[in-house]
């Protein structure tokens, strides 16, 4: 691709996955009043594949992360320079609603945020009958596939309309894949989805990722280097706003090729 | 402290009672279904006026809540921040005005306004319901309950936005991030959210609307009649307290006035227990903080 020649950090030729890139990046920034969060990032997220974001605390890996469907605009401060084309199209493109990215580029929370006065059905569809959609047997299916891929179908089969906050810490995270699957993204944001849940729970996400990246490109961030390793194909490690490395996940973690990197994935600083 | 609350309560109703008892003597159960007040034949009963305060409360809720809600709404989540401020200190102030200043300015400004414009207007186009129907004289129930609407849309304002601006950020970005937009993030992640303290705000607005005393008497016309149209004159328990206090002569007509003051009392307790089963019922679970 000829336009990686311009970013200040090239892309490796590994890294690429065959076929297009689902998400490009280029020469990314981010403004929040007149502090700079992420700076000139260049990089190519490999469609059907999990790629994580490490990095420590305020080096900008969340703030990189919401500026893929453009949540960091709901700060009135935020502004950004440079370009992220999704499967080709330029999502800051003046004639592109915030509302239409979102749909495409889906997003799970450090925190689980399922609605608690809507029943786990409804948090399920909520999204579809945003859509407009309105067919009780497309919405029935789609409870059940999205269910079922977020790996709490057999769970909760049996009481659909128990309310959403009946479930357990870990069940609810899963309820918010759900929810974040059932309007089919293109791409799908994790911010820290494992962070507030106990290792089982933390498990069953993490495999859960691992599943879903046959269907769906997974962007992670993540402050657990293990989870990193165990569940994602490509890491990109970020450190005060810029990125530092990025490649294949085996090569980040085995024989990075900065020092800060080598630094960080050893635990000696971060 | 607390229990002084309820000791400070019991002690107005034994307080009431006492009062009232040549009344409750007199007239028993019927003093509540009886429509008469005629102290020339020392007949009263308190009906008319427990009418005419749930009427003009309900009429105060229909007007204030949708402005309330909306107010609050558009204060948390859709007005520019210059806006806010202003529009906040603005309600703050309409809380402020006596009650009887606000019955002047009713009398003389709103109720000469509305008997002009609204009233013949609403006739033409509701008057094939009886509540819209008949001769208007000027002061009457719907003056009353518009006059407590301004005064009740002050304080479910700004209960509504304390608990609007309660609601967890995390709420309104599980919706924005599902493509949601603005008015379907207030919808779908923060009314639902807040239902229940909003209703919460509503019911602290009625239990001021059902005692307010003076803006009331001042634009009801104080008529000890049950109307069935709105602009008819009326009374409310507290407002016939009023106008009646200085002209009772006798024990009877006396301690009837108590008693209207215990009915008002029983009124207020009932519609706020009422509210509370209510909210049980159709609320549904309560919401628990987030894991």
């Amino acid at each position: 691709m000829p336009e990686t020649a311009t970013s200040p950090l090239n892309v490796p030729p590994e890294s690429k996955a065959p076929g297009a890139p689902a998400l490009a990046v280029r020469n990314l920034s981010v403004f929040f009043g007149k502090n700079v969060a992420v700076k000139k990032v260049s990089l190519d997220i490999a469609a059907r594949a999990v790629t994580a974001i490490i990095g420590p605390s305020g080096c900008g890996k969340s703030t990189f992360l919401r500026a893929i469907n453009r949540m960091h605009e709901l700060n009135p401060e935020a502004r950004m320079e440079g370009e992220i084309k999704l499967f080709g199209d330029d999502i800051y493109s003046r004639n592109v609603e915030p509302v239409v990215v979102r749909r495409r580029v889906g997003m799970v929370f450090q925190k689980s945020n399922p609605f608690p006065t809507m029943s786990i059905v409804d948090n399920v569809t909520v999204g579809l009958r945003l859509n407009g959609v309105g067919n009780r047997k497309v919405l029935a299916e789609r409870t059940e596939q999205s269910l079922r891929m977020a790996a709490l179908w057999d769970e909760v089969k049996d009481r659909l309309h128990a309310p959403a906050i009946s479930l357990s810490g870990g069940q609810q995270q899963r309820l918010c894949i759900a929810r974040a699957l059932a309007v089919e993204p293109e791409v799908l944001l994790m911010d820290e989805p494992a962070s507030a849940l106990d290792p089982l729970a933390t498990s069953k996400i993490e495999d859960l990722i691992v599943h879903l990246k046959k269907e769906y490109t997974i962007v992670i961030v993540t402050h657990n280097m293990q989870q990193a390793a165990r569940a994602s194909d490509f890491t990109a490690f970020f450190y005060l706003g810029e990125l530092v490395e990025y490649g294949p996940t085996t090569k980040i973690f085995t024989s990075p090729s900065q020092k800060r990197t080598e630094d960080y994935v050893t635990g000696r600083f971060g | 402290m607390a229990l002084a609350v309820f000791v400070l309560v019991a002690l107005i109703g034994y307080e009431l009672a006492r009062g009232s008892q040549p009344a409750l003597h007199k007239f028993g159960w019927h003093f509540l279904f009886s429509s008469d007040w005629d102290p020339g034949s020392d007949n009263y009963g308190a009906l008319p006026f427990i009418f005419g305060t749930l009427v003009s409360s309900l009429i105060a809720l229909v007007i204030a809540v949708p402005i309330s809600v909306a107010t609050a709404v558009y204060l948390t989540e859709l007005a520019p921040l210059w806006v806010r401020q202003p529009l906040i200190m603005f309600i703050e102030l309409l809380a402020a005005i006596p009650s009887v200043i606000l019955g002047f300015w009713g009398l003389f400004v709103m109720v000469p306004w509305l008997h002009d414009h609204l009233f013949p207007g609403l006739r033409s186009m509701l008057g094939f319901l009886p509540l819209f129907r008949g001769p208007d004289y000027g002061p009457c129930m719907l003056a009353a309950g518009i006059i407590l609407a301004i005064m009740i849309v002050p304080i479910i304002t700004s209960v509504s936005r304390e608990i609007l601006r309660s609601v967890p950020g995390l709420q309104r970005e599980a919706a924005y991030a599902l493509g949601a937009t603005r008015w379907e993030v207030t919808r779908i992640a923060v009314l639902s959210y807040a239902k229940k303290g909003i209703f919460g705000a509503v019911i602290l607005g009625l239990g001021r609307a059902l005692g307010e005393t003076m803006a009331v008497t001042m634009v009801i016309g104080n008529s000890p009649q049950f109307v069935a149209s709105l602009f008819q004159p009326g009374s409310t328990l507290a407002s016939w307290i009023a106008n009646q206090f200085t002209e009772a002569i006798g024990d009877l007509f006396y301690s009837s006035l108590f008693e209207l003051g215990l009915v008002l009392l029983g009124v207020t307790v009932l519609v706020n227990i009422f509210a509370q089963l209510l909210l049980k019922t159709f609320a549904g679970p309560s919401v628990k903080p987030q894991h």
